[in-house]
């Protein structure tokens, strides 16, 4: 009897997430749709238009596609330098070690920060920063906004890649030492070889967080829907036109930025899905 | 086994509790107490919070309001589930044909401001033809000259202005570029109004606390802002001359004033660029709207009359008078006398509530 309950219950609860997830694919499908066949899907995914005028409206997402993908491309850049000493730290050289796990503990408090207190520190004490250092001209913009960004990603990236180096088999590293390797020739030779794929992986995930990162986005990009022309630019993301505009919306324009939502959905779901594959062929190695 | 099922006694229980907790008393208004829920602009939403408040506590109705915007309470209200919906800016005769029948009920007044970040001075004045032209881009310094022939005491830099504005849709746009469209020909056939406006310069930041964030942090810069939010923070803000060409402070007595011309008798005009003695040029109403026919999705009779005394302790001149505590402007007479015929046209099932 409670063998059956239990498994009643768990048998509903695999079915309760696949149900909200294709709800949510169902529902954003058919409010998009509307957007989709004014401007056809292409046309509204590589038009750079965004006219919010009545009696002129025109919308296409290109401005925030190549914002969302200039952010994270940028973050992730920067966030390597970040994270992958972390990782090489609490992985490797102090494996074990008590001052790898305060290391690593503070890493994982990264990721604990709220989105917000990272994008106030970006405003209050980055942005006038970058303005001094004049990396950019209003210190809002592309820049701001990945470099906080790669901050945020670091746990994420690091905590990852440090369990692949740690999954390094010991005698691979004890047969190259014994040949008379230094500790960098073993890093380069053995462990980045090794454990390589998943390293990778772990930036991919990285990278699905970065991109639908919303509320620091928002109040560091500087809101403007141009497309970017440099980096010191201001700009927009997908995630940041939808909080933006999202409230006062109707009509084309809702639909319009419920089909940004959708291509933003299958954009971070396909780098989710490369990221789970290339750890799975990591695991299996 | 029976530890098994403690849980789900639990959840029984409270499922249980929470269905006869709704002890149905009659309250003051004598019938039974219901709740509300509304949704919309965020603009009055410190004003609504506090007489909502003390609406519950009078009435033993619960009132509940969603700082959503504008656009999404008259969404929600379209799809019939709130009881009312807040907005900045009155429905379009476009959007009132897409609709059943509603009625439009001003709650209060407030404006927009210009707020600045000036370090060499102290006081400044602008018109609607150069706020118009710093925001088209023409006006691109401090001491351009029709700059300094509205203000020719102060000492004007030679700085380049940075404009900032609401990356978000915001009533507060609308009210802002609904007035630079009547005092700027360029203004109305390039940008026009709306909740949202494809500014071509300046710095766009999110809601009424970024755009105040931009100004303090970048000196020679200039910005539009909610009066309620620029007064509660005590955010310097310009002098706009007026219809009359009085330079006007803004204030609730310069707010108020804006609303002295006529008014049609369903509430619904803009009051910007006032000819009114006094006026301050971009004041707004703000309203709460309901539908005329309250017996939609389900409502009781009860619903629909808790939400007529609801609008009607709104327009009660004990809450007109702390409208000006929390930063607005009291609505006038008028508007108050109309908003009250108005109520009396409401219906349930066809049939007028008030008598």
């Amino acid at each position: 009897m409670q063998d059956k309950l239990f498994k009643a219950l768990l048998i509903l609860s695999a079915i309760v997430i696949p149900v909200i997830g294709g709800g949510i694919i169902y529902s954003l499908t058919m409010d998009a749709s509307g957007a989709f066949e004014h401007f056809g899907f292409w046309n509204f995914v590589f038009s750079d238009d965004w006219v919010t005028t009545a009696g002129r409206e025109s919308y296409g997402a290109l401005p925030f596609i190549t914002g969302t993908m200039l952010t994270t491309l940028l973050a992730l850049l920067i966030c390597i330098p970040f994270s992958l000493p972390v990782a090489l730290f609490t992985g490797e050289y102090f494996r074990g070690k008590k001052i790898a796990t305060v290391l690593a503990t503070v890493t994982d408090l990264l990721a604990g920060i709220p989105s917000i207190i990272y994008g106030l520190w970006g405003f209050y004490a980055l942005r006038p920063i970058f303005m001094y250092l004049n990396l950019s001209p209003q210190g809002s913009g592309i820049l701001t906004a990945a470099f906080v960004l790669a901050i945020m990603i670091v746990p994420y990236a690091a905590s990852l890649s440090s369990e692949f180096i740690k999954m390094v088999p010991s005698d691979l590293k004890e047969g190259a030492y014994g040949l008379g390797a230094t500790r960098a020739e073993v890093i380069r030779r053995i462990v980045f070889p090794t454990a390589g794929s998943g390293i990778f992986s772990a930036y991919i995930l990285a990278i699905g967080r970065a991109l639908g990162e919303t509320m620091t986005v928002t109040m560091l990009i500087g809101n403007t829907n141009q497309m970017p022309e440099t980096l010191r630019t201001t700009g927009n993301t997908m995630a940041s036109i939808i909080a933006n505009q999202f409230g006062e919306a109707d009509g084309l324009k809702l639909s319009s930025l419920i089909a940004i939502g959708l291509l933003l959905f299958l954009i971070t779901a396909i780098i989710n899905m490369i990221g789970k594959i290339l750890i799975r062929r990591a695991q299996h190695v | 086994m029976k530890k098994f099922f403690l849980p789900f006694a639990a959840v029984a229980m409270a499922l249980t509790i929470t269905a006869c907790g709704g002890q149905k008393t009659a309250n003051a208004n004598g019938r039974e107490s219901v709740e509300m829920s509304g949704a919309g602009a965020t603009f009055p939403l410190p004003f609504y919070t506090m007489s909502f408040d003390s609406y519950s506590e009078k009435s033993g109705d619960v009132v509940s309001y969603g700082g959503i915007g504008s656009g999404g309470g008259v969404r929600n209200l379209k799809d019939g589930i709130v009881d009312f919906a807040g907005s900045d800016a009155f429905l379009s005769d476009e959007e009132m044909k897409e609709m059943q029948p509603v009625v439009h009920i001003p709650t209060c007044m407030g404006a927009v401001v210009m707020a600045y970040n000036l370090p060499e001075v102290k006081s400044l004045n602008l018109s609607g033809d150069v706020i118009a032209d710093i925001y088209l881009g023409k006006i691109t310094k401090w001491n351009d000259a029709r700059i300094v022939a509205l203000n020719p005491d102060a000492q004007l830099p030679e700085k380049d202005i940075i404009p900032a504005f609401r990356s978000d849709g915001s009533g507060t746009t609308f009210v802002f570029t609904d007035y630079l469209t009547k005092v700027s020909e360029e203004w109305k056939n390039t940008l026009g109004s709306g909740k949202t406006v494809d500014f071509k310069v300046g710095l766009a930041a999110k809601g009424n606390p970024g755009v105040a964030g931009i100004i303090a942090q970048t000196p020679y810069s200039i910005g539009y802002m909610g009066s309620e939010y620029a007064f509660a923070q005590k955010i310097p803000s310009a002098n706009v001359k007026n219809a009359n060409g009085e330079m006007v402070t803004p204030s609730t007595e310069s707010i108020s004033a804006a609303a002295a011309g006529d008014m049609p008798q369903d509430t619904r005009c803009s009051i910007t660029n006032s000819n009114a003695a006094g006026a301050y040029p971009i004041s707004c109403f703000t309203w709460l709207i309901i539908y005329k026919e309250q017996n939609y999705a389900d409502r009781s009779l009860d619903q629909a009359k808790a939400t007529l005394d609801l609008m009607n302790y709104m327009l009660s001149d004990s809450i007109q008078q702390t409208t000006s505590t929390v930063h607005y402007a009291p609505l006038p007479k008028k508007a108050i006398d109309l908003s009250l015929e108005n109520l009396k046209t409401v219906t349930y099932n066809g049939e007028n509530i008030l008598k």
